[in-house]
C-alpha cells in the first residue's frame, strides 16, 4: 500500500473536531457493547440450552455431515469478519462524517482506482481460498463408495418408503442402518419431488421421479436421528418426516433377521384375528402388503399399483403416519386411535381415507396391528 | 416527425381529450401518470402480499398449529411470494423507471408512450387475473379428475370443492412452482392454469416495458447525455431491462409447457410418461435467477443516487459500480444451478455452479465498498431516504455474505428448503430490495407532489423497520440451520423451534406497524407536507432541475448535459483542495431554473392520449380465461371475444391518427398554446407527435 | 440558467435519437433478439426430448416427410426474397412493384403455413403421433407450432401493409418504416426456421 493511502482515508481524524467525534464514536462502542453482548448471551443461554434441536445441522453424527460441518465454520468466520468490516465501517462514516456546521464542506473524490483493485482482488483471493475445500468436498460426498450397502428411498406422498434389496426388506418411516459403516442411500420417488434430509448425517438430496439420486450417509454411534421431507411436496409435505436409527453391527443383523420373517397368522379367536378381518373387509389391503407365514394369507399389493406402507412389519418401528405419530405426550396407542378414526385429519390429503371405522373396529385393528411384535 | 400528410381520410375515432378524472388515467400516455399508477397498484399488492405473510407469521407462532388449514397455508405461501416478486417489486421497479427514467435522462416520456401504457395495462390486468383464481378457484373448478381421492393437493379427498371455501382451490405450488407436483396430475383444478398464465401475462408486459425502456435509454437522452454521465439509476434500469429481456422469453417457454401440460395434455414434465421434472428446475431458474437481479439492480440504482446527495460527495468509482452491475447482471445467467445442488445435478456441474456464485460476490462487493467510499469522508445529513439507503447497504451486506455460504456446496445441502434461505434471501430482497424502494420513495416523493415526506415520521418508519426486519429474519438463519425446513405447515414441538419463531412473528408485526405509519405518512404529506421547491435535497442531477411536482412536459426546455452530476455543477464550484464551495449565484441559479420551468417559452410536442393500450390488454386477460376454460363452450367464445378486442385495438392502433382533427385548423391551435404560456404550463397542449406503431 | 442552452429543434419530442436509428427500428430488433432466446429454448427443449427413448412410438423423427419439408422451407426461403425485392421497390418509390412483392411475400408465407397444417394433420391422422404420444412429439408440436404461429402473425402484418397500400395508393413514409420492420420480422422468422429445418428436421434422429 502506498503511503499516504490511510491517512487519506482516515484523513479527517486530523481535524480536532473529527477527533471529537473519534471518542464520541468510542464511548457509544464501549457502553453498548457489552449490553448487546449480555443480550445475546443470555438469549442464547436462555433459549437454547434447555431444548432439543433433533434436526440440528450443528451437531453431526458422521463423518459426511461432520466433513460440512467443517466447511461452513471457517466460512461463517470469514463472513463474520466481513460483516465487521463492512458494519463497523457504516457506523464509523455515520459518526466520524456527520453534517455539523462546524465541519467543513468535503473534498469531492470521484474514486480511487488503488482501492478498486484492492476490494476487487482480496474478495476474489478469500473465494479462491474458500474453493478449493469446497470442490473437494463435491466430489468427495457426492458419489458413494461403492462397497456401501445400499438402501433404497423411495419418496411418496407423504412418507418415505425404504427396501434393503441385499437382504430383501421392506419398511418405511424408520430407516435402520448400521453404525460405523456407509450406507449409500439410492433413491427416487412415486409421484412428486421429494427431498430426503437426515441433518445429522448429511445434507439433503432430492428424491426425483423417473430419476436416481443417491446420498451418502453414516452414523458413527447409535442412536435415532430425525429425518424431514425437505422439498414442498404438496398439501402435507410438512408432515412428511422420517427416523434414522442407527445400531450396532449385532443389532442390525439382528433386525434384519427379524424383518426377513413374515409375520405369524393371528390365532382364531384372538382381537388379532379379529382385526385382520376388519382389515379386510375395509379394503386396507388393496394398498397394503402383509406377509404371513401362511402364503395364502399373505396380501402383495404389486409395485405398480397404488401402494401405503407395507404393514407386515408395523410393530416393529417406533413411529408411523410419516413418521408424524405419536406425537409428544401420546402413547402409541391413542396415536393410532387418533389416526385411524379419520387419516386425512391428522394428516391432510391423505391417501389413507376416513373409513368411517367404530371404536370396537378400531380397537380390533390395533390388536391386530400390535400383535406381532 | 410531421406526418400530416399520412393521416387516414376516415378518422373513426377521436383520440381522447380529457386531462383530468378517471379517462385522463385510463387513456394516459404520460411517463409519469402510468409510473404512479404502477406505483399504487403494486403497493395495493404488497399490501396484500404483506397480509398473507401476517397471516403465515400468527400460524407459525406455535408448533402444531392449527390456525390455518395445510391447503390455506401453501395457498398464502404461494401467493405470498408470487405477489411480492412480480406484483410488488417488478411493478414497484417498473414505476422508478416509468416516472423517473425519462427525467434522469433528460427526455420527455419514454420510446413508446402508447406502448408503455400498454404494459401497465397489461400488468394490472395480469395481476387481477391472477388473483381471480380466489373467485374462480371456488365456485367454478372441474371437479378434479383423480381416481383415489385427495391426490390433488388442493381438493379434499374424494374431489371437487363442496360448497364456499375461500382457499379451496387457489395456486399451491410455491411461487417456484416445481413439476410435477404444479403438473396436471398432482394438482388438478385450475388454480395454477390461473397462476402459469398470470406470469405470463405480467411477463409480457415486463418484456414490451424492457424494449421500451432500452430504446429510451439508447435514444432519448439528452444532449450531451453520454452513456456514463447517466445517472446511476437509469444504467441500472437499462440493465434490468435486458436481463428482462432475455431471461423472459425462457420463463414463457417454461409456463407454456406447464399449460399446455395441464390443459392440452403434453407430456413436458410428467416423469412416468418420459417428461423431466427437473428441466422445469433448469428453466425457471435460468429465468429465476437473473429475476433476482431485476428485483435488486433498481434498488442498488436508487441507493447510488441517494448516498451521494446525503454525503455530498459524488459517488465512488461511479464507473466501477455501473460495470459492476453489468457484470452482476452477465454473471447471474451463468449461475442458475446454485438452486439446485441438492437435486442430483452432476458433481462437476454443481462444482462449476458454485465457483460461478462465488464469482458473483466480487461484483457485488465492489458495490458495496464503492458506497463506502462514497460515504466516507462526506457529510452526512440523515434524512429518511439516507437512512433507508444506509440501511440497504448494512442488510444488504448481511444477505450478500448469507449468500457466499451458499457457494459452498455441501454447505448449501444443509442450508437450501430451510428457513435458513428464506433468511437469506429476505435480507436480500426485503432488507434490500424494499429498503432501497423506499429509499427512493422518499428521496423522489417531491417530484411528484411538490412536497417532502415528514421526516420525524420517517424516521420512526425507518426504526421500527429496521427493528421489525431483523427480529423477523436474523432469526431464520439460526431456525434453518436448526432444521426447519421451508413451506412447512407444522413443526412438531419436540424441534424446539417455537421460541424462535415467537420472535420471527412479533417482528413480522413491527414491521406492518412500520409500514402503517408510512402510509399515513405519504397521506398526511401529500396533503399537507412542506414545500419542496425544486432542490430540496441539494441534490445531483438533473431531475431536480425541473419543479416540483414534475409539470407535464417535465422539461419546458430539452436539457444540455455538459457531465456527470450535472446539477451539481451549476451549483458548486470546488476549491484548491477539491473541498465543494457553493456558487454565490446558486440560489439564483434554482430560482431562475424553477421560473423557466413551469414557463415555457414555446409550444411543446407530447404524445396524446389514446384508448387502444387499455383495449388492447383488455383482451389478454379474456384470451387467458378462455383457454383455462376451453373445454367449455364459454372459454371458445371467450379466447375469440379477448383476440377479436385485442385484434380490433390494434388495428385501431394502427390508424389512430398522429395528429388531433383540430391541428388543422391552425387559429385554434395557437389559441391554446398561447393559453398554455399564460397559465404557466400546468396543462400542457396535446399537440400529438411521433406517436409509434408497433408490431 | 447557464448550461441549459435552448435548442429549439431538440424540442421536439421523438426527433433526437442518441443512436441514429429510429426509435421502432431499434425497438424491433431488441425485440428480435428477445424472439432469439424463446426459440432458442423451445429448439433446445426438443433436443433433450428427441433422443429420449422408450416411450410410445412415433417419435417425430421416425416420421419426417423430407422432400416435403425441403419443398417448404424452400417456399418460405423465397418469400425472404420476396421480402427484400418489395423493400428495394418501395426504396426506389415504385409502389406497384412494392404492393406486387408483399403479396407475393405473404402468398409464400401461407403456401408455408399451409404445408404444416398438411404436415401435422398427416402425422396425427396417418401416423397418429399427438401431443400425449411422448414428450419428443410435445416438443415438436410446441416448437413448430409456435414458429407457425410467428409466421401467420408476419402473413397477416404482411397483408395489412398490402391492403394499406391499395386503399392509399402507395406506402408513405411511415408505413415504408413498418414496411421494413416487418422486413426485419420476417427475415427473423426466416432464419430460425432455416436453424430449425436443420437442426430438428435434418439432424435429428429417432432413438434407438
Amino acid at each position: 500500500m502506498r503511503e499516504g493511502l490511510l491517512p487519506k482515508l482516515v484523513g479527517s481524524l486530523k481535524n480536532p473536531y473529527d477527533a471529537r467525534a473519534m471518542a464520541r464514536f468510542k464511548r457509544t462502542l464501549t457502553r453498548t457493547l457489552p449490553l448487546v453482548g449480555t443480550a445475546v448471551l443470555l438469549s442464547s443461554c436462555g433459549l437454547f440450552e434447555e431444548t432439543e434441536q433433533p434436526l440440528t445441522t450443528f451437531d453431526p453424527a458422521g463423518p459426511f455431515a461432520e466433513q460440512i460441518d467443517n466447511l461452513f465454520w471457517p466460512v461463517f468466520w470469514i463472513a463474520v469478519g466481513v460483516f465487521v468490516l463492512v458494519e463497523g465501517a457504516i457506523l464509523a462514516a455515520i459518526f466520524l462524517f456527520r453534517d455539523r456546521d462546524d465541519r467543513k464542506e468535503p473534498k469531492q473524490l470521484h474514486g480511487n482506482a488503488r482501492l478498486e483493485v484492492i476490494w476487487t482482488v482480496i474478495p476474489a483471493l478469500i473465494l479462491a481460498v474458500i474453493a478449493v475445500p469446497t470442490v473437494s468436498a463435491v466430489f468427495d460426498l457426492t458419489e458413494c463408495d461403492p462397497g456401501a450397502m445400499e438402501i433404497e428411498v423411495i419418496g411418496h406422498q407423504w412418507w418415505f418408503e425404504f427396501n434393503y434389496p441385499e437382504q430383501g426388506v421392506q419398511t418405511a418411516n424408520v430407516m435402520v442402518i448400521p453404525a460405523g459403516e456407509e450406507v449409500c442411500a439410492v433413491m427416487t420417488s412415486d409421484d412428486v419431488l421429494h427431498n430426503f434430509w437426515v441433518p445429522a448425517l448429511n445434507g439433503k438430496r432430492y428424491l426425483v421421479p423417473g430419476q436416481e439420486t443417491f446420498l451418502r450417509l453414516q452414523a458413527d454411534e447409535p442412536g435415532e436421528y430425525w429425518g424431514h421431507c425437505a422439498e414442498f411436496c404438496g398439501l402435507s409435505h410438512s408432515l412428511m418426516r422420517a427416523r434414522v436409527q442407527a445400531m450396532d453391527a449385532a443389532a442390525f443383523d439382528a433386525w434384519v433377521a427379524d424383518q426377513q420373517q413374515p409375520r405369524s397368522f393371528p390365532a382364531e379367536g384372538t382381537p388379532a384375528f379379529e382385526g385382520w378381518g376388519v382389515f379386510q373387509a375395509k379394503g386396507c389391503t388393496q394398498c397394503h402388503t402383509v406377509l404371513y407365514d401362511d402364503e395364502e394369507a399373505s396380501v402383495i399389493v404389486p409395485d405398480d399399483a397404488f401402494n401405503g406402507p407395507d404393514l407386515t412389519h408395523f410393530a416393529s418401528r417406533d413411529v408411523f403416519a410419516g413418521a408424524i405419530l405419536p406425537e409428544e405426550g401420546e402413547t402409541r396407542e391413542q396415536a393410532l386411535k387418533r389416526w385411524l378414526a379419520d387419516p386425512p385429519n391428522v394428516k391432510p390429503g391423505s391417501f389413507m381415507p376416513n373409513l368411517a371405522l367404530t371404536e370396537q373396529e378400531i380397537d380390533l385393528l390395533i390388536a391386530w396391528l400390535g400383535s406381532d411384535e | 416527425m410531421t406526418a400530416t400528410a399520412e393521416r387516414p381520410s376516415t378518422t373513426i375515432f377521436r383520440r381522447p381529450r380529457s386531462t383530468e378524472g378517471i379517462w385522463s388515467w385510463i387513456t394516459t400516455v404520460d411517463h409519469k401518470k402510468i409510473g404512479i399508477m404502477y406505483g399504487y397498484a403494486a403497493f395495493f399488492f404488497f399490501l396484500l402480499g404483506g397480509i398473507e405473510a401476517l397471516l403465515l407469521r400468527i400460524h407459525l407462532a406455535q408448533a402444531n398449529s392449527e390456525f390455518l388449514t395445510a391447503g390455506a397455508y401453501n395457498a398464502l405461501f404461494t401467493m405470498h411470494g408470487t405477489t411480492m416478486i412480480f406484483l410488488f417489486v417488478m411493478p414497484v421497479s417498473a414505476a422508478f423507471i416509468n416516472y423517473m427514467l425519462p427525467l434522469l435522462i433528460g427526455a420527455r416520456d419514454v420510446a413508446f408512450p402508447r406502448l408503455n401504457a400498454l404494459s401497465w395495462w397489461i400488468f394490472v390486468f395480469g395481476g387481477i387475473f391472477l388473483y381471480s383464481t380466489f373467485i374462480f378457484g371456488t365456485s367454478l373448478a372441474p371437479i378434479g379428475v383423480d381416481g383415489v381421492g385427495g391426490i390433488d393437493g388442493n381438493l379434499p379427498p374424494g374431489g371437487g370443492p363442496g360448497g364456499f371455501n375461500f382457499l379451496a382451490d387457489s395456486p399451491d405450488g410455491g411461487w417456484f412452482g416445481y413439476q410435477p407436483n404444479a403438473g396436471p396430475l398432482y394438482s388438478s383444478g385450475t388454480a395454477l392454469d390461473f397462476w402459469a398464465l398470470g406470469l405470463q401475462i405480467l411477463g409480457l408486459a415486463s418484456l414490451i416495458s424492457s424494449v421500451n425502456f432500452i430504446v429510451t435509454v439508447f435514444n432519448m437522452r439528452a444532449v450531451g447525455m453520454r452513456l456514463l454521465r447517466m445517472p446511476v439509476f437509469a444504467w441500472m434500469a437499462t440493465v434490468t431491462s435486458f436481463l428482462l429481456l432475455f431471461s423472459l422469453p425462457i420463463i414463457a417457454v417454461a409456463l407454456f409447457m406447464v399449460t399446455f401440460d395441464r390443459q392440452f395434455g403434453t407430456l413436458f414434465f410428467l416423469a412416468s410418461e418420459g417428461g423431466d421434472p427437473i428441466l422445469w428446475q433448469h428453466l425457471f431458474w435460468l429465468f429465476g435467477h437473473p429475476e433476482v437481479y431485476i428485483l435488486i439492480l433498481p434498488a442498488m440504482g436508487i441507493v447510488s443516487e441517494v448516498l451521494p446527495v446525503f454525503s455530498k460527495k459524488p459517488l465512488f468509482g461511479y464507473s466501477a459500480v455501473v460495470f459492476a452491475g453489468a457484470a452482476i447482471a452477465f454473471l447471474g445467467f451463468g449461475v442458475w444451478a446454485h438452486h439446485m445442488f441438492a437435486s442430483g445435478i452432476t458433481p462437476v456441474a454443481q462444482a462449476a455452479f458454485g465457483l460461478a456464485t462465488m464469482t458473483i460476490a466480487i461484483p457485488t462487493g465492489i458495490k458495496i465498498f464503492n458506497w463506502l467510499g462514497t460515504m466516507w469522508m462526506g457529510k452526512i445529513r440523515l434524512n429518511t431516504p439516507m437512512l433507508f439507503a444506509i440501511g440497504f447497504v448494512a442488510m444488504f451486506t448481511i444477505g450478500g455474505l448469507s449468500g457466499v455460504t451458499h457457494a459452498i456446496v455441501p454447505s448449501d445441502w444443509q442450508q437450501t428448503d430451510t428457513y435458513y434461505i428464506v433468511a437469506h434471501f429476505h435480507y436480500v430482497l426485503f432488507g434490500g430490495a424494499i429498503f432501497g424502494i423506499f429509499a427512493g420513495l422518499y428521496y423522489w416523493f417531491p417530484k411528484l407532489s411538490g412536497r417532502v415526506m415528514d421526516d420525524r415520521l420517517g424516521k420512526v418508519h425507518f426504526w421500527l423497520m429496521m427493528i421489525g426486519f431483523n427480529l423477523t429474519f436474523a432469526p431464520m438463519h439460526w431456525l434453518g440451520l436448526q432444521g426447519m425446513v421451508r413451506r412447512t405447515w407444522k413443526y412438531a414441538p419436540e424441534t424446539g423451534l417455537e421460541p424462535w419463531n415467537v420472535a420471527v412473528s412479533i417482528g413480522a408485526f413491527i414491521i406492518a406497524l412500520g409500514i402503517l405509519v408510512f402510509m399515513y405518512n405519504w397521506w398526511a404529506s401529500r396533503r399537507s407536507g412542506e414545500l419542496s421547491g425544486l432542490d430540496p435535497w441539494d441534490a445531483r442531477t438533473i431531475e431536480w432541475t425541473i419543479p416540483n411536482p414534475t409539470p407535464e412536459y417535465n422539461f419546458a426546455v430539452a436539457p444540455t448535459v455538459a457531465r456527470l452530476d450535472h446539477f451539481w455543477h451549476l451549483k458548486y464550484d470546488e476549491d484548491d483542495e477539491g473541498r465543494a464551495v457553493r456558487k454565490p449565484d446558486a440560489d439564483e441559479i434554482i430560482s431562475e431554473l424553477e421560473y423557466n420551468g413551469l414557463n415555457p417559452a414555446t409550444p411543446i410536442h407530447l404524445p396524446a392520449p389514446s384508448y387502444f393500450p387499455v383495449l388492447m390488454a383488455l383482451g389478454i386477460p379474456i384470451i387467458a380465461y378462455g383457454i383455462i376454460y376451453h373445454e367449455a363452450l364459454w372459454g371458445k367464445i371467450a379466447i375469440a371475444v379477448g383476440a377479436l378486442i385485442s385484434l380490433s385495438a390494434l388495428i385501431g392502433w394502427g390508424i389512430e391518427p398522429l395528429e388531433e382533427p383540430h391541428a388543422a385548423d391552425e387559429g385554434e391551435h395557437d389559441e391554446v398554446e398561447a393559453e398554455l404560456v399564460a397559465t404557466a404550463g400546468e396543462e400542457a397542449v396535446m399537440d400529438v407527435d411521433g406517436e409509434e406503431d408497433d408490431e | 440558467m447557464t448550461d441549459i442552452i435552448h435548442e429549439p429543434e431538440l424540442d421536439h419530442h421523438g426527433e433526437h435519437e442518441s443512436t441514429g436509428i429510429e426509435n421502432r427500428k431499434l425497438g424491433m430488433w431488441i425485440f428480435l433478439s428477445s424472439e432469439f432466446l424463446f426459440f432458442g429454448a423451445l429448439i433446445s427443449n426438443y433436443l433433450l426430448y428427441s433422443n429420449r427413448g422408450g416411450f410410445p412410438s412415433p417419435y417425430p423423427a421416425e416420421i419426417y416427410d423430407i422432400p416435403f419439408t425441403s419443398v417448404s422451407s424452400f417456399v418460405l426461403l423465397m418469400s425472404s426474397l420476396t421480402m427484400v425485392l418489395a423493400h428495394n421497390a418501395l426504396s426506389r418509390d415504385d409502389q406497384n412493384g412494392a404492393r406486387t412483392w408483399l403479396f407475393a411475400t405473404a402468398a409464400l408465407g401461407s403456401v408455408f403455413l399451409g404445408g404444416q397444417v398438411f404436415e401435422f394433420t398427416d402425422f396425427v391422422v396417418e401416423y397418429g403421433m399427438t401431443l400425449s404420444t411422448n414428450p419428443a412429439a410435445s416438443a415438436f408440436y410446441l416448437l413448430t407450432g409456435f414458429h407457425g404461429a410467428h409466421v401467420a402473425i408476419g402473413v397477416i402484418m404482411l397483408l395489412s401493409l398490402w391492403g394499406i397500400s391499395r386503399r392509399q395508393g402507395g406506402l408513405s413514409e411511415k408505413h415504408g418504416l413498418n414496411l421494413e420492420l416487418v422486413g426485419l420480422y420476417w427475415h427473423f422468422v426466416d432464419i430460425i426456421w432455416i436453424v430449425i429445418f436443420t437442426v430438428v428436421y435434418l439432424l435429428s434422429i429417432p432413438p434407438v
